[in-house]
């Protein structure tokens, strides 16, 4: 039973991480009384691009090559560590979260290296806005999944004493998330669970931080950066981002559901759903707000950085 | 094995002997300099190895007759694992230097060149080993004077004298600090002899204390802390590159070997301590990141990564310390544990950067970011292993910079939530987060603009590859930082008598300690060859799908523009200014901005200029005060001798005096 489920989070992340865009679009189109494209539009897109050819720019070298290919191993491996609510990761272990977040910051290095790797200016401008967003970005999410960590823990994590009840996986904080943890620290978690969602809007290059609908590269920050990449690259890319998603949502559905139950599968298949009513939420999101301007983006950060503070604070001495 | 400690001294000192008897114009002058020093450091590798594994120290002592003085030296792990980095650095470099000078053949005398390189390699080493106060003191004299001569090396140069003239004035004012922190320890164990000083312990806040202070200035000031770094964005640009990787990955670590050496002379430490050196840590860390996400020239940006770097050691040191003054073991041995193995990390691969920049100098003649570009297809061993260097240096799995962050990182989650510490545990995440993301944006940039995309001057187009006396060093090193990575493991549990000798805990609890860690390193490890394979499986796939489909080259989109030229692209200004615009209040970059005007503008231009902010509002205006001063008292110099011994004569009466 353990064994098998432990391969519940993996496999469905990467079978049902290409739905989620299709959700979100869903959304949008409902409220703006439109039909939309159909939801598995995304299945058809990645099938698409992966049996065209290619044409790479003259300019580029194996760095643009190597930035489909690493952003797309970066976030598979990250998968095998990800809890899906109280299911444990595959390859859980102490100190899995910041392998995580680190392995997220090299698929960012080398998107950012292949996109200046062109030599176009609309590149290396999507370049320098996605690596500056992460300066604060990064921050808020370590320490918001510290307050987690601390709110979840048993007691045995105060004290001084041995150590095995120390720092542990990101599995392990997830599996003692339960709802007695939400009746005395609902407020930490909603705080952490706010700060959470906004860096995923950030990572995932969403309204209000970046349109993934725009049609002025100028504008874009994300699509801007992959504008020469196509075929099976473009595939891995968009097949990455899916992934990228997943594992924010996975992250924030686990942390809000708290459903930990002694049989896995229903842990893991309610986080599932949570997963998609945190598409849903996306969506809903995307279709009453415009996009922010470019130099608001940093007080949005700053603000998601102080809130996962203000909970780390209220956890300390709450 | 203590022969061949000293047989490689003796070997390096002899190459550098026998290159300055050669003297100018010899062209083997070099090639025995260098020679010796390489084969030197390979030979000195072998006991620091053997002290390491095996866990036997090595001493020696012998008379000295020199008030307080002896001439004790002694290998224990400690210096042994700060000899390894010396002794790899230093003979790669050498190697490298042998052909980045050749082009000084003729114009310079390369024999004074390497000998002052083989005084200072062996300075270094014995700065390691030293036993007694004053004879550290002297080796650390020896150990500036040397690497201010290397400097110095283009003197011609007006900015690379002015580069040394700080470089001597910072470090003699660091060494100042020194010689009072050794004279107090001296006073109170009546002796220099660091034996004493350690049987000492002193626990006294009275003397522990200030001594603590002493240390972190007088060795911060050879470390680079913040605000005693405004040497190394001088000195490191201004010296030849085999020097800079030499001065940058090693030298600057002897004063960490300072500070670490004397805190296992004042024990306990106070918790105070730690919470400086955190706060040390996470100024020098960010601060010295964001200059140099702000530099234009290549070396003085990887001179600013040094100081980030240093603070991330200063952060792990001081976790340690609050540990140990806290009494929780696990976060001490982390904390010195992860600190200290940057020491290493950041010496192979910081070496490997400005060997990988001097190597872009060398072959385009500039060291001007936004004057270079699509090195990549010129050079490609260079641009390999500087793309390697830079994930190395931005702390990115799966090279070893990752490594010693997790330790750092683990260490402060760990302690979270615990009495005394969650602040400054917290302050450490927040700060290696963000260090770390600035590192990506600032190398991202380097590599963007240096090597990918087009050149963007004839002399980035005409770039050739160094050859392979140049290649081979950069190779190594960057081999190097593989290998730590993927023996993190190993290393971490052969570091369990170094940290318990600084730490103060028995060397069996520490590995206890350690252990917890070595699970999640061996885990660590697989994901970074889960990583590897699944790259090589995708990059398989991508060739398989594209087999027999059509693969075209064309220009790059630029959004329908035709006739995109070079310089249109994003420069590494233009890159860095969004960064720079959120942290313009610790910046202050000089903009001067050349609007074009007219519907048909002739010239237009956009200067951007940050200053280092220490340099321009602490020291230039204390060092004008002082100058101020010293005319103040200029109506003093008579110049005539029957006045100067009157002051002579009137300095004795006054002595007298005060001394009845």
């Amino acid at each position: 039973m353990t064994d098998l489920s432990v391969l519940l989070g993996p496999i469905s992340a990467l079978v049902l991480a290409p739905l989620i865009p299709g959700i979100i679009n869903r959304t949008k189109a409902v409220v703006a009384g439109r039909t939309g494209q159909s939801l598995l539009q995304l299945y058809a897109d990645l099938l698409r691009l992966f049996r065209k050819g290619a044409v790479y720019s003259r300019t580029t070298s194996w760095v643009f090559k190597a930035g489909p290919v690493a952003g797309l191993s970066c976030m598979a491996v990250s998968l095998a560590m990800l809890p899906l609510g109280g299911v444990p990761g595959a390859m859980a272990f102490t100190g899995d979260l910041i392998v995580m977040v680190y392995l997220m910051g090299l698929s960012r290095f080398f998107t950012a290296a292949a996109a200046m790797d062109t030599g176009s200016a609309f590149e290396g401008m999507g370049a320098s806005r996605e690596v500056q967003f992460s300066v604060l970005a990064e921050p808020a999410l370590l320490v918001g999944l510290a307050a987690v960590a601390l709110a979840a823990g048993p007691a045995g994590l105060f004290d001084a004493g041995p150590v095995v009840n120390g720092f542990r996986s990101l599995s392990e904080i997830y599996h003692q998330l339960t709802l007695s943890v939400w009746a005395n620290d609902g407020a930490i978690l909603l705080l952490a669970a706010a700060a959470l969602f906004i860096v995923a809007l950030t990572e995932n290059c969403r309204i209000p931080v970046d349109d993934p609908n725009t049609h002025l590269e100028l504008t874009m920050i994300h699509e801007v950066m992959v504008l020469d990449h196509s075929g099976p690259d473009f595939g891995m890319i968009l097949y990455a981002a899916a992934l990228k998603l997943w594992f924010f949502l996975a992250l924030l559905s686990g942390l809000l559901i708290p459903v930990r139950s002694e049989n896995l599968w229903i842990n893991g298949i309610s986080t599932i759903i949570g997963i998609f009513f945190l598409a849903v939420g996306v969506g809903l999101v995307e279709s009453v707000m415009a996009r922010l301007r470019l130099l608001r983006i940093p007080q949005l950060l700053a603000g998601a950085l102080s809130l996962s503070a203000l909970a780390l604070v209220l956890v300390l001495w709450g | 094995m203590g022969i061949l400690f000293w047989g490689s001294l003796a070997i390096i000192l002899a190459g550098g002997m026998a290159s300055l008897a050669l003297g100018r114009f010899s062209p083997w002058a070099g090639r025995v300099g260098s020679i010796g020093v390489f084969v030197g450091c390979l030979m000195g590798l072998a006991p620091a190895m053997d002290v390491i594994v095996t866990g036997a120290v090595m001493s020696w002592s012998m008379e000295w007759r020199m008030p307080y003085g002896s001439l004790s030296c002694r290998i224990d792990a400690l210096s042994a694992f700060f000899l390894i980095p010396i002794f790899l650095v230093s003979g790669v470099s050498a190697l490298y230097g042998s052909r980045y000078l050749k082009i000084h053949e003729t114009t310079k005398n390369l024999g004074a060149s390497w000998f002052f390189y083989s005084i200072l390699v062996v300075s270094m080493a014995l700065v390691v080993v030293a036993r007694n106060g004053v004879l550290f003191l002297v080796v650390w004299e020896i150990m500036s004077l040397a690497s201010f001569f290397l400097v110095t090396f283009e003197h011609e140069k007006e900015s690379v004298r002015q580069a040394g003239w700080i470089y001597l004035t910072a470090t003699h004012l660091g060494t100042f600090f020194l010689l009072v922190l050794f004279v107090v320890l001296a006073r109170e164990a009546g002796s220099m002899d660091f034996d004493r000083f350690e049987a000492m312990r002193f626990h006294s806040a009275a003397i522990a204390g200030p001594a603590f202070i002493f240390a972190v200035i007088g060795f911060g000031t050879k470390a680079g802390f913040i605000p005693f770094h405004v040497w190394l964005p001088e000195a490191h640009p201004a010296a030849p590159s085999h020097v800079s990787a030499l001065m940058s990955g090693v030298m600057i670590k002897t004063g960490i070997y300072g500070l670490v050496r004397t805190l296992t002379f004042l024990s306990p430490p106070q918790i105070w301590w730690g919470w400086l050196l955190v706060g040390v840590g996470l100024t020098s860390g960010v601060i010295g990141v964001l200059f140099a996400l702000a530099q234009h020239d290549l070396k003085r940006l990887l001179a600013y990564h040094s100081v980030e770097n240093i603070g991330i050691i200063a952060l792990g040191l001081g976790l340690g310390l609050i540990g140990t003054a806290t009494h929780q073991p696990v976060l001490a041995c982390l904390g010195f544990g992860g600190g200290l193995l940057h020491v290493l990390n950041h010496a192979l691969f910081k070496g490997l950067l400005f060997l990988g920049a001097g190597s872009v100098l060398h072959a385009t003649g500039t060291r001007e970011m936004d004057r270079l570009g699509g090195l990549i297809n010129r050079m490609p061993w260079t641009s390999a292993t500087f793309a390697a260097g830079s994930v190395a240096i931005c702390g990115l799995p799966p090279l070893n910079g990752f490594i010693s962050e997790f330790l750092i990182y683990v260490g402060a989650y760990h302690a979270m939530g615990r009495p005394d510490v969650s602040i400054p545990s917290a302050g450490v995440i927040v700060g290696l987060a963000m260090i770390g993301t600035l590192a990506v944006a600032c190398f991202t940039k380097v590599l963007g603009v240096v090597f990918l995309g087009e050149p963007r001057t004839e002399a980035a187009a005409k770039a050739h590859e160094s050859d392979w006396a140049m290649r081979i060093p950069m190779i190594a090193l960057a081999l190097g930082c593989v290998a730590v990575a993927a023996a993190a493991p190993w290393i971490v549990g052969l570091m369990s008598p170094i940290v318990s000798g600084v730490a103060g805990i028995p060397a069996q609890a520490v590995k206890t300690h350690l252990r917890i860690i070595q699970g999640p390193l061996e885990s660590v490890t697989w994901m970074a060859l889960l990583l590897v394979f699944g790259i090589a499986i995708l990059a398989m796939l991508r060739k398989r799908l594209l087999a027999g489909r059509p693969v075209d080259r064309a220009g790059t989109w630029d959004c329908g523009y035709a006739m995109p030229s070079a310089r249109m692209q994003y420069t590494s200004s233009s890159y860095a200014k969004p960064l720079i615009h959120l942290f313009d209040g610790i910046l202050q970059t000089k903009t001067s901005y050349d609007a074009p005007v007219d519907l048909f503008p002739a010239r237009a231009g956009l200067h951007t200029h940050t200053e280092d902010v220490f340099r321009r509002r602490i020291y230039e205006p204390l060092f004008h005060a002082v100058d101020r001063f010293r005319s103040s008292l200029r109506w003093m110099q008579e110049g005539r001798v029957q006045v100067y011994i009157l002051y002579i004569a009137v300095t004795l009466v006054v002595l007298l005096i005060g001394g009845l």
